[in-house]
């Protein structure tokens, strides 16, 4: 029978929960890392006893682990003594090392971005926010951080290379960072082309490279966002979460910090379908595993109350790619709940029927065995919870 | 042989349960001291200082012998007591609720 693994971030340490194919009784292990933030964890595709984990601190910086037994053990990627030597036998603790790359041979040596008030301010790396493994390959993965870059790593996370062409694009000295900080927090790989890599930042917008991370491009048109100067601009867009199913991998759904968005065409053009949400602010976003025009997100009341409307915790379904949604409650929180879910803590698993899970700032993690219809606490008291991610397990 | 007191979090990365000896040759110093740390601990780069330019973490300090020593020179020498080992260096994280 099939298992699935929920891999947790939470503020506080990382957290496994797993099951059978049932999904109705599920065991927690953890906390991993106890007391550090956990930004993210995700799985290989191609092995998924591989797991990368985002460990950080305000006082220690980021750490990268790694476990090949599916969470049981871990450890720092080129750290342990004697794993890795330097030139002069000194070991080289390379997997927590995120610089920049401003070389004039292969960047721009872009050394500044816009800082809130309009001045610039230099690049400071702060932590990684998002970990993409490869479909094809379990030893290469890619990092999104803040201040916004894209690394990469081909040798299981002990070595990190920034994609230095995003930053340099011509738009990079006028990125801004959005109230949480200016992250790169979206990273999807495209299943079917090995060349295309879609990004965003909070808050410069979405970009897309077609030849393995050389050159981006903007792609953000149709985004109408009115808290901007130029409600059209090119970048400027505080986009929340872009989510794909890898069966259509030309079909993207994006939360925007408001409005929900689609685009059928690589995100060259977006339109609108928030449709009849009730609010259409909002952070996570997400596809039906087996129906790419089913989507979920969890309507947020605004941008300045990060919470449910009236206290009542709702994921809305369209399965119509968007316009038409339908309100998800049962066994979600009926009244004075004020909690947030932020934009990395829903996914969802490739049963049938499909699995929906997602986690809130109040330390819930909620789980739907049949597509969203039902709903039911799989975790109850965890600390604030940043990512959700699911394996399924043959 | 150089002893140094780590914060809680750092001694569960680096797989210690209290203080760490170092032997270090020639000026004992905060480089010194940190090079020697890292080395033996690996793990531990870039947690207490970052790994290019070297500058402290800002939520971290430096004490010997009751005095901050976090805002002196990287290559000023560190107490006659830290040398000898009679006191330890104390890396101390800034205090923080929640």
């Amino acid at each position: 029978m099939s298992k699935v693994r929920v891999l947790v971030g939470t503020r506080k340490g990382a957290f496994i929960l797993t099951s059978d194919g049932k999904r109705d009784k599920w065991e927690i292990s953890g906390p991993h890392f106890a007391g550090w933030e956990m930004y993210h964890l995700k799985g290989s595709t191609v092995d998924p006893n591989r797991i990368y984990a985002s460990q950080c601190s305000g006082w220690f910086g980021q750490i990268i682990q790694r476990s090949d037994d599916g969470g049981k053990t871990w450890i720092q990627p080129g750290t342990p003594p004697g794993e890795q030597k330097g030139p002069g036998g000194m070991p080289k603790g390379e997997s927590n090392k995120f610089v920049y790359n401003v070389s004039a041979e292969t960047g721009k040596p872009l050394t500044t971005h816009m800082w809130y008030d309009g001045t610039q301010h230099p690049w400071e790396f702060k932590r990684v926010w998002h970990l993409e493994p490869s479909p094809t390959d379990p030893d290469t993965v890619y990092a999104g951080i803040e201040d916004a870059g894209l690394f990469r790593s081909t040798d299981g996370g002990q070595n990190w290379k920034e994609l230095s062409g995003l930053r340099g694009h011509d738009s990079g000295a006028g990125w801004q960072p959005g109230a949480g900080g200016m992250c790169l927090h979206t990273v999807i790989l495209d299943p079917k082309d090995p060349n295309r890599i879609y990004i965003a930042i909070s808050a410069a917008g979405a970009f897309r490279t077609d030849d393995g991370g050389t050159t981006w491009k903007p792609i953000n048109k149709g985004l109408y966002s009115q808290y901007i100067p130029n409600p059209t601009a090119e970048v400027g867009h505080c986009v929340h979460h872009v989510a794909m199913n890898p069966s259509r991998p030309g079909v993207l759904f994006m939360q925007k910090h408001w409005d929900v968005m689609r685009s059928d065409n690589s995100g060259d053009s977006w339109t609108e379908v928030s449709g009849n949400l009730p609010t259409d602010f909002g952070f996570v976003i997400d596809v039906h595993a087996h129906e790419p025009e089913t989507i979920y997100v969890v309507p947020i009341k605004s941008d300045g109350e990060h919470f449910p409307l009236d206290g009542k915790l709702r994921v809305y379904r369209s399965k119509t790619g968007g316009n038409e949604w339908e309100e998800l409650a049962k066994g979600l929180p009926e009244r004075d709940c004020y909690v947030n879910v932020l934009r990395d803590a829903m996914a969802v698993d490739s049963l049938d029927k499909c699995g929906v899970y997602f986690g809130t700032t109040g330390g819930q993690v909620y789980a739907s065995a049949d597509a969203g219809d039902n709903w039911s606490p799989i975790a109850k008291h965890l600390p604030a919870v940043l990512s959700v991610e699911v394996q399924t397990l043959p | 042989m150089i002893r140094v007191v780590l914060p809680g979090h750092l001694r569960t990365l680096a797989h210690v349960s209290s203080e760490v000896q170092l032997e270090i040759v020639g000026p004992v110093t905060q480089r010194s001291v940190l090079d020697a740390l890292e080395a033996q601990y690996p793990m531990l780069r870039g947690t207490i200082r970052d790994h290019v330019t070297h500058e402290r973490r800002p939520f971290l300090r430096f004490f010997a012998c009751e005095e901050d020593y976090s805002l002196e020179p990287p290559d000023t020498p560190l107490p006659e007591a830290v040398a000898s080992g009679a006191e330890p260096l104390l890396i101390i994280g800034a205090i923080a609720g929640g």
